[in-house]
């Protein structure tokens, strides 16, 4: 039995502290939080090796048929575009899980009534959030990118159609691929703060950075036309295209990205106003 | 020490809370009783900041919780054991908890100590066992010495070892001098642990007394008589001009009811008075025992208005006589 006797107090006394709890700590707890569960880990795992798997199949496929391909396509061709495809199409489909899943897990297991708990002040946990992910995400997508770049070049070697990072425009897309990802991340963090609802969060960040571009794709031409530089996906569109003209009916690569940064900086603001009326 | 003072709480057309105040002092292991629904982890989500309150306010130290500069050194609350992150190990969950108030490393392998889980420090919170996840929950509480602890219905699914446990933890908290606020819906777990009582039903204070009152209101307390010279006796207890009673509860006139068993049955006096009394009249006694209801008697014929969701129809609830 631990406590049987009045002799000795239950708990060692603390050092004194002045001051007040604030976003330092918080920080560390949440750094702690997601560097202790295994889902972070496989997720981001899962980013690396899909990412740059699916970049160094288009490279190898590439350079396969590099002869039987038209001088046309040769022309057209984007090694650096090919090379952090993986990164653009499918990394982002698992950092927005991962993004989601950082509020949403905790209403999802109840968490959130223990760290509010230790963290009533809620405007704090939630940037502390926010700056973790983002840094985590930021890292590890930077990583993926290079990885992809550099692989990629290595396996198209042999077309001697390769880029290198001092060519215009393709170390903004190495690292445009980095900051779209981790953008969309960040969004799809607001929308769980938003939904609270992991399946719900991931299907709406979906649905919007995947199904809505292909819906404004049947709407007619004229409209079509106006409407595709205000979707937060044209950024990485914008961002990765390195060879020939940019997109057309885009902005420029990085006011297309300021768009996407923008509204997301709107849902960000609206999950934390939401976060910290509502009832935990 | 937490104050609470006209807290209201509505859920669409409900009333979870209803103008409720009361204040829980340092010292005292405080029980927060009602039938399940009755509010009152809502209360205590409400004096924690987790809900917010239509009206009124609950504020410890002084303060509202979200204001307290280290609000686990101030208080340690434990609303609901399962409320972590299963795959996070209990050391991590501790640690992440710690880290929010900057507390040191080293207090989280003492808690896991103090609760007896050093053992399972690395293992996943998934595996744990309901007893297992509440001693964790505690560790939680303990991590910043608080002075005020809340825990909610703390010994649900536990064995009767963790039990006594937590019973005797609770108790050795308040003898240091903290507040200790505990909630349960059965008034047998607060029996032996509880110094003073806060009663709510359908949101709303039943009772706020200390439980030697709370014993001494129950009318449940009475004394069986038997002798052959009833009329007698009956008469000399009706006759009797009540004493003021130290508790300041009303004095109520005492009453002598004959049963069908032939005995009889006296409220409003102790044993003693009435033996004296028979001894005055020169009344014969062949039996004199006190009858005293179970807390759980009191505490349910309490709050027999105010329960929530009830099975079948509506019986009266039985007043069981224990023999003192």
């Amino acid at each position: 039995m631990a406590v049987t006797t009045q002799a000795q107090p239950i708990l060692n006394a603390l050092p004194t502290v002045s001051g007040r709890a604030g976003l330092g700590g918080t920080l560390r707890s949440e750094f702690t939080k997601i560097r202790s569960v295994r889902s972070t880990y496989w997720t981001l795992l899962v980013l690396l090796v899909v990412s740059v798997g699916i970049g160094a199949a288009i490279s190898a496929g590439t350079a396969a048929n590099w002869s039987r391909m038209s001088p046309a396509s040769q022309a057209s061709f984007d090694p650096t575009q090919a090379s952090v495809a993986g990164l653009f199409y499918l990394g982002q489909l698992v950092i927005v899980v991962l993004g989601a899943m950082t509020l949403t897990a905790e209403y999802s297991t109840g968490m959130i009534r223990t760290s509010l708990t230790a963290m009533p002040r809620r405007a704090v946990v939630y940037a502390a959030k926010a700056i973790v992910f983002a840094v985590v995400a930021l890292v590890v997508t930077f990583v993926a990118a290079f990885i992809s770049f550099f692989l990629g070049q290595a396996l198209l070697s042999s077309t001697h159609d390769t880029a290198t990072l001092s060519q215009p425009n393709v170390l903004r897309a190495v690292v445009g691929s980095a900051l779209y990802v981790t953008m969309c991340g960040l969004f799809a963090f607001a929308v769980g703060a938003m939904l609270r609802h992991t399946a719900g969060a991931i299907t709406s960040v979906i649905g919007v950075l995947f199904v809505i571009p292909i819906l404004v794709h049947l709407l007619p031409q004229s409209w079509y036309q106006d409407i595709v530089r205000w979707l937060p996906d044209a950024a990485g569109r914008a961002l990765s295209v390195t060879v020939g003209p940019p997109p057309p009916n885009l902005f420029s690569a990085w006011n297309q990205y300021a768009v996407f940064a923008i509204y997301t900086a709107i849902l960000l603001v609206v999950g934390a106003v939401l976060f910290r009326k509502r009832d935990a | 020490m937490i104050e609470v003072r006209g807290l209201v709480k509505r859920y669409g057309d409900k009333i979870a809370v209803n103008d409720l105040s009361f204040d829980v002092e340092p010292g005292h292991v405080t029980g927060f009783l009602g039938p399940n629904g009755a509010g009152k982890t809502t209360t205590m989500r409400l004096i924690l900041g987790l809900d917010y309150p239509d009206a009124g306010a609950a504020k410890i130290h002084g303060k509202r919780y979200a204001g307290l500069a280290y609000p686990m050194r101030e208080v340690g609350a434990l609303i609901d054991a399962k409320a972590v992150h299963g795959g996070r190990s209990a050391y991590n969950h501790l640690l992440c908890l710690a880290q929010t108030n900057n507390l040191p490393k080293r207090r989280v392998g003492e808690v896991l100590e103090l609760v007896g889980l050093t053992e399972v420090a690395r293992k996943r919170a998934k595996g744990f066992s309901l007893g297992m996840s509440q001693r964790l929950g505690i560790a939680g509480t303990l991590l910043g010495d608080p002075a005020v602890l809340m825990f909610d219905e703390p010994v649900n699914g536990l064995d009767p070892e963790g039990i006594l446990w937590i019973r005797n933890l609770m108790k050795a908290l308040a003898a240091e001098g903290r507040t200790v606020f505990v909630s349960s819906h059965l008034m047998s777990e607060m029996e032996n642990t509880a110094d003073h009582l806060i009663v709510i039903g359908r949101g709303s204070l039943l009772a706020d007394c200390t439980m030697e009152e709370f014993i001494a209101r129950s009318s449940g307390q009475t004394v069986r008589v038997r002798t052959p010279q009833l009329d007698l006796l009956s008469k000399a207890v009706s006759e009797t001009v009540p004493e003021a009673t130290t508790a300041g509860t009303a004095a109520v006139r005492p009453t002598a009811t004959t049963e069908a068993d032939g005995s009889l049955t006296v409220h409003g006096l102790t044993a003693a008075q009435i033996g004296d009394l028979a001894f005055d009249h020169g009344v014969r006694l062949h039996e004199l025992t006190v009858v005293r209801a179970s807390l759980e008697a009191a505490f349910m014929e309490l709050t027999a208005d105010s329960v929530e969701y009830r099975a079948g129809q509506e019986q009266p609830v039985p007043v069981s006589g224990g023999v003192v």
